[in-house]
């Protein structure tokens, strides 16, 4: 008997160590309680950092060529090897992160900003604004997602902050989409009308009460889009619209490791491995914040 | 106590039946013992609230427990002088539906949607009886009649039938290939008052004309006092209270029993206060010591919360778990 | 002293793709303070629809609403949040009602903080005071909605009702989802707080028993219209409308050796949806003839007894 109660004073010890639920910091309490949500976080930033530190510290400047080291498999001097011009991996990746992850991260952020405004108002407000908001989307949404940002691109130019406008805004219809589905299901729960009858206004009950419970399941689609939107850059800079060469990027490091797979393959295996953590990565961690962000879930 | 010889006379038994589930690490113990009898052409009523366990021993029975979760799952049931816990499932397939047939609480979700009524009840004839396809939707045609659906409608399909409708159409399932046994888990709540009264008439003049035994589940005292012969009241996955409906009725003895005609409203019309039983339900996976009703009992004292209470018998076949019943 | 509400002729159509659904058609009543009128009828009869058009949840299409002499059938934005502090609503479902991610404790807070009369430490103050009212525990300031059993969320949504401190109250099926024990103490609640705060409740339920035990007067609705208006003892004693008739014998009783005498009426309740004029119990009612298929008035029968059927006095020998 004691002992179950010193148990339950320690839970509850434990509970009132854990910040409010719902703020950035329970969130970040519960993610850190997540093993793999946490060696995600690790990766990730670590990915950041060295992308940034990388020019200082490696000896390999990422565009120098070097037709002694062509084909170079993984060494002391090379760990990751190089590819056809002699280049050293590691440092190509490294520095390439910034591209990938960068484009990934505010092209997504666009996306699902404007996305989830556009979904909400469609959704809560229906009628008219509905009709002209969606049928405006269903047109955008009529071409494949990386078709429209490769049209998108074609007209704006080429160039990393254009790959990112392009990306961003051929997301929108996604996003906007699912907003709205999940909005529909919300807006004629109880707690809506309830909202109404205490005098929220109309602003306060969307941003109060119908997106945060709407905004739940998109976490995990936000981060898995950041890994898509990464792949996507990559694609652009195939077809040489988005980031251009020499700039380092991952896809286009495998576009182009992709001609030697059987001779080299560490050429195609280390960018590959690269893209792989990251994506795994995301995707972890948009499972952690959502499970941190329902209130179902706690303990 | 009973003994033996008697004991086998019915139709059904269960004994000592114990369900156990695994949820988020817990043990949720949802039906703790339970014990009842029920004559051929008698209705039992499995009375008690959200939680109490009801549909898991319809299910036990029933041998549809959800098998990912069910921890424990033990005791005896005899149907017909046959242990149908022990048989294996395929044997136990063949019964369900023949011998052994349950109606749920929503009759929105009971029905495929893509499939005519007739058909889906013909269905169901010929998985359990050799007839050809002529023969069996023929028989739905007369079952759903015998439920008060004309014959001309039995092409059309669920969506065409309103709530009260589809139920008489599970009922006609239920009942298509003549079980001898019919659980009914609340089989009037998702209904409107009017329509509950419809299918309660229809269900006793079923009753009557089939010779059908059955369990009826369900937490409104009204219900069973219009349909049932025998009541077991559930608490917290025990029987507390069993007895014939007139001892259960005019002279409850447990003092959850009494309770719970004490919170109906309009029983005392004297005062406009009612007696609410305090406090809440145990939660099932933490189980009160001694008696599961004594956190809220007011006549309760250290005995009752030390040891597990045993039935007792009040008068011959009316028995009660409490250490101070009658009261 | 004059009542407190009073409804007139009140309409509400939605139109759907199927046509115009006629949810609320024709309601006429009259509320008086500290009283309480409970609302009955089936599925699909308006009940609620008409407890939200009163409050103003759904604009009304026809008619009259006043409240306290003053007419609020169409408010502006200003008024009409002045007249949400004197009227508020208990919902039925305690899961769908309370937002799943704010506690129990933002719950409450949340219309004192858009009424602007409490801040900071008042606030707390305010919002455990609430809680003490309608009997949450303390410890469940900062619970979700999930952690807690259907009786206490109830007592959560009666609390936010409460807390812009109103006078009138549409409680719509607020017990209907809960178990008998736990319904007595939710329903003795709202009967504590009518009598400290002198309230006024319209109570819709489909659950005669409940609604016999804590009205005055009982409106019975049948697919959108008024068939049937008393006090609550004269219904139970004395109905006339042979829907009331027929609703009043279904309950199924618990008195085992009285059973009601039950008048099973035939077929079911269809959808309002563009309704012949007339009396739209017709096709069930046992005494419907040529004369039913016009419109009918509500008339007074006795003193505060108004019945809508035409054949009333001959079914029930009325001179």
């Amino acid at each position: 008997m004691p002992k179950e109660a010193m148990q339950k004073k320690n839970k509850n010890k434990k509970l009132k160590q854990m910040a409010r639920a719902g703020s950035a910091r329970y969130v970040w309490q519960r993610i850190c309680q997540n093993p793999l949500a946490l060696a995600s976080v690790i990766i990730i930033s670590l990915m950041i950092v060295l992308s940034i530190i990388s020019p200082f510290i490696l000896k390999c400047e990422y565009s120098k060529i070097s037709m002694q080291d062509m084909y170079a498999l993984p060494s002391l001097a090379h760990p990751f090897g190089c590819d056809e011009l002699g280049r050293d991996i590691l440092s190509r990746i490294l520095y390439g992160a910034r591209f990938t992850l960068a484009v990934g991260f505010l092209s997504v952020f666009m996306s699902a900003t404007l996305g989830i405004a556009l979904g909400s108002v469609a959704g809560y407000f229906g009628g008219v604004v509905d009709q002209v908001i969606m049928r405006f989307l269903d047109v955008m949404a009529a071409f494949p997602q990386l078709l429209l940002a490769i049209a998108i691109s074609a007209v704006l130019g080429t160039g990393f902050d254009k790959c990112i406008y392009a990306l961003g805004i051929a997301g929108i219809p996604h996003f906007a989409r699912m907003m709205r589905a999940n909005i529909l299901t919300l807006r004629n729960q109880e707690f809506v009308e309830a909202a109404i009858s205490i005098k929220c206004s109309k602003w306060r009950i969307i941003v109060h009460h119908v997106i945060p419970n709407a905004f739940a399941p998109l976490i995990v689609e936000i981060s898995m889009s950041i890994a898509g939107a990464g792949l996507a850059a990559s694609s652009l800079s195939f077809i040489g619209l988005g980031v251009q060469p020499p700039a380092p990027e991952w896809g286009a490091m495998l576009a182009s490791a992709r001609n030697y797979i059987r001779l080299y393959p560490h050429m195609i295996m280390f960018p590959g491995i690269f893209i792989m953590l990251s994506v795994l990565s995301f995707n972890l961690i948009g499972d952690a914040i959502r499970d941190a962000l329902d209130p179902k879930l706690k303990d | 106590m009973k003994n033996i010889t008697e004991e086998s006379k019915h139709f059904l038994s269960v004994q000592d039946m114990v369900v156990q589930y695994r949820s988020e690490g817990k043990v949720v113990m949802a039906v703790n013992g339970v014990s009842f009898d029920l004559d051929k052409g008698k209705t039992i009523g499995l009375v008690g609230e959200t939680g109490a366990g009801k549909t898991s021993i319809a299910k036990a029975i029933m041998r549809i427990l959800p098998d990912h979760s069910t921890y424990q799952n033990s005791g005896k049931v005899m149907l017909d002088q046959e242990d149908i816990m022990s048989i294996p499932e395929q044997e136990m397939r063949k019964l369900r539906g023949h011998k052994l047939s349950m109606i749920f609480q929503d009759p929105m979700t009971a029905l495929n949607p893509v499939k005519s009524v007739a058909e889906q009840i013909a269905e169901a004839v010929r998985l359990h009886s050799d007839s050809n396809k002529v023969q069996a939707m023929k028989r739905a045609k007369d079952m759903l009649e015998l439920v008060g659906i004309s014959a001309d409608r039995a092409n059309e399909y669920p969506h065409q039938f309103s709530g009260g409708m589809k139920q008489r159409v599970v009922i006609a399932m239920a009942l298509a290939c003549d079980p001898m046994l019919l659980i009914a888990d609340e089989p009037t709540t998702a209904l409107d008052v009017t329509i509950q009264a419809q299918v309660l008439e229809m269900i006793n003049a079923l009753k009557e004309k089939l010779n059908t035994s059955m369990i009826m589940i369900t937490h409104d005292l009204g219900v069973v006092a219009e349909t049932c012969d025998t009541v077991a009241v559930i608490y917290a996955g025990q029987v507390i209270e069993y007895g014939a409906k007139e001892d259960i009725f005019d002279r409850p003895a447990h003092p959850y029993t009494v309770g719970l005609f004490k919170a109906l409203p309009g029983m005392n019309k004297s005062s406009r206060r009612l007696s609410p039983i305090v406090g809440m339900p145990p939660d099932p996976t933490d189980l009160p010591s001694g008696c599961s009703f004594s956190p809220r009992c007011p006549y309760a004292d250290d005995a009752c919360k030390r040891d597990a209470v045993g039935m007792q018998e009040i008068t011959p076949g009316h028995t009660c778990r409490c250490l101070k019943a009658p009261l | 002293m004059s009542a407190l509400l009073e409804v007139k002729h009140l309409k509400k159509y939605f139109s759907t793709h199927k046509g115009v659904v006629h949810a609320v058609d024709d309601v006429t009543f009259s509320l008086d303070e500290g009283k309480t009128m409970g609302v009955v009828g089936e599925s699909g009869c308006g009940k609620s629809t008409l407890g939200r058009t009163i409050i103003h949840l759904q604009e009304p299409t026809e008619g009259q609403i006043i409240f306290q002499g003053e007419d609020v059938t169409h408010l502006k934005r200003k008024d009409l949040d002045r007249l949400r502090e004197n009227m508020q609503i208990v919902f039925q479902d305690p899961y769908s009602s309370l937002n799943p991610r704010l506690s129990v404790r933002d719950t409450i807070a949340e219309p004192l903080i858009l009424s602007h009369k409490f801040k900071g430490a008042a606030l707390e103050k305010e919002v455990n005071r609430l809680m003490e009212l309608v009997g949450i525990e303390k410890r469940l300031h900062n619970a979700y909605p999930h952690e807690m059993d259907g009786g206490r969320r109830q007592r959560v949504g009666i609390g936010r009702a409460l807390a812009l401190n109103p006078k009138f109250i549409v409680c719509d099926e607020p017990v209907s989802a809960l178990d008998v024990s736990i319904q007595a103490q939710v329903l003795n609640l709202l009967m504590d707080l009518q009598q400290e705060n002198k309230l006024t409740y319209m109570f819709v339920t489909h659950d005669l028993s409940v609604v016999r035990h804590i009205s005055d007067s009982i409106c019975v609705m049948y697919l959108g219209q008024l068939v049937e208006t008393c006090s609550t003892e004269e219904l139970f004693k004395n109905q006339l409308h042979p829907y009331s008739k027929a609703l009043l014998s279904a309950i199924p009783s618990v008195d085992i050796h009285n059973p009601t005498k039950r008048i099973v009426i035939k077929g079911e309740i269809v959808s309002p949806i563009d309704p012949k004029p007339g009396c739209r119990f017709a096709a069930r009612c046992p005494y419907a003839c040529e004369a039913c298929k016009e419109p009918q008035k509500l008339e007074m029968i006795s003193t505060g007894h108004f019945v809508s059927c035409c054949r009333v006095k001959e079914i029930n020998q009325l001179s």
